[in-house]
């Protein structure tokens, strides 16, 4: 399969890609690790006409710590994630979460910042991003703004990003000394989350359990008001509304989103915070 | 677009479409056809190449993308003599291969697993080879090919 016709263009500044998004407007897509976007162009469900690919911005590739914060740059891939020490001690369940991605050849090209711009509910990173209160770094014409993971994802493969902006940062407040937890259910273990919970503390985010990824917002009542992991649970597919298909249904998804969501706060109660 | 590249050790440089994939850059501009193209949608891994010296899908990365880099395919792990990588020997010493078709990606994939962890345990071996798919289902000789070829036991 071979995406359709397109024009290849490199960015070697933040600024440059500002500005080359901003010369091709709804034609220009950023190509990162383009394990998303070349997928869906060759099966030409997307077809740009422009790629502006932002490989070259290796300074767009860290993870440090920011006071209490840690900050981590769009261009860091899954592996970079998963291994790096930074994130390991201080945001854990995302250093898991990178490790749990496809497999080790995705995990060398996918980026965490081409992951959330792409936003397809059926990632895992960006539940755990909710989860975790993560805050999206956005770099237009005009600066850059921060933009809560909340307030993000408005609809399937859709953001609150401009055309014209770029993702340069994600950052989180530090994890240190919180019970996590990941819990995914796939068909086979490359396969996208049929559905997947992540949970930091008292919040859970939901991989697959409507248009976007969200927060069971009933279990994390439930358990702020003193209830037990098992009963907050329950409450896991409240007011979600999951896809329907022949190989998994609405209802299945919703049973598999209260038993997964028990394991993982088990799981998180449980955990020695400090080991991956 | 022109894109120089190194394959195997040497440069190349060739005139390609924009949209042209890495797959098809080794196939069919270099003719160099040990990579297979399997399901073509990021899954099999039959396509699996070293860029830099790391593992990834060939169908998924456009030959624009490796400008400037450098990539590995099967024919460039035999030595100049004809001799076989350690990890060619040992699929072929542990009868790592049925049919032979996931083989080169196979081969690709141990090579940066073990690049990354040289001393894998079975169990991690498996988790590891997650995004080669062999329709054989011959896996188990070819995790006894990538114990081997670590140096270690083979049964584990």
């Amino acid at each position: 399969m071979i995406p359709v016709g397109f024009s290849y263009r490199r960015a070697s500044t933040v600024d440059e890609a500002v500005g080359l998004l901003g010369e091709y407007g709804d034609e220009g897509k950023l190509l990162a690790g383009g394990h998303s976007l070349l997928p869906l162009m060759k099966l030409r469900l997307a077809a740009p006409e422009v790629l502006v690919d932002i490989a070259p911005l290796a300074d767009l590739r860290y993870v440090r710590t920011d006071g209490d914060t840690v900050a981590i740059g769009a261009l860091s891939r899954y592996h970079d994630l998963h291994h790096d020490e930074v994130l390991r001690q201080h945001a854990p369940l995302l250093a898991h979460v990178a490790g749990a991605i496809g497999d080790p050849q995705v995990r060398h090209r996918g980026t965490i910042g081409g992951s959330l711009a792409h936003a397809d509910a059926a990632a895992d990173l960006p539940a755990a991003l909710l989860a975790s209160d993560g805050v999206l770094v956005a770099q237009g014409p005009g600066g850059r703004r921060e933009i809560p993971a909340g307030e993000f994802f408005l609809d399937p493969f859709t953001t609150a990003l401009q055309p014209d902006e770029l993702l340069v940062e994600i950052r989180v407040p530090g994890q240190d000394g919180v019970g996590w937890a990941f819990e995914k259910f796939t068909r086979r273990s490359i396969d996208w989350a049929i559905v997947g919970v992540a949970v930091l503390g008292q919040s859970v985010g939901l991989i697959n359990m409507a248009g976007t990824p969200i927060r069971a917002t009933r279990v994390e009542e439930a358990l702020a008001g003193g209830a037990n992991p098992a009963e907050a649970a329950e409450l896991a597919a409240e007011g979600t509304s999951p896809p329907d298909e022949p190989h998994a249904s609405a209802a299945y998804r919703q049973h598999l989103a209260r038993v997964l969501t028990g394991r993982a706060l088990e799981r998180a109660a449980g955990r020695v915070p400090a080991g991956l | 677009m022109k894109v120089t590249i190194e394959v195997n050790g040497r440069s190349t440089v060739e005139e390609v479409e924009d949209r042209t994939l890495l797959v098809h850059y080794l196939r069919d501009t270099l003719g160099l056809t040990a990579t297979n193209v399997g399901c073509d949608t990021t899954s099999c891994g039959a396509c699996t190449v070293l860029l830099d010296g790391e593992s990834v899908k060939s169908c998924t990365v456009l030959a624009a993308q490796a400008d400037g880099h450098r990539v590995t395919t099967v024919e460039g792990l035999t030595g100049e003599g004809g001799e076989l990588h350690p990890v060619q020997r040992a699929f072929s010493n542990q009868h790592g291969l049925q049919c032979g078709f996931c083989t080169p990606g196979m081969i690709m994939a141990s090579v940066s697993i073990l690049a990354e962890n040289p001393k894998p345990t079975r169990q991690e071996v498996r988790e590891a080879l997650e995004g080669n798919l062999c329709r054989c289902t011959g896996y188990h000789n070819i995790v006894s090919a990538v114990m081997e070829a670590s140096g270690q036991e083979v049964d584990g």
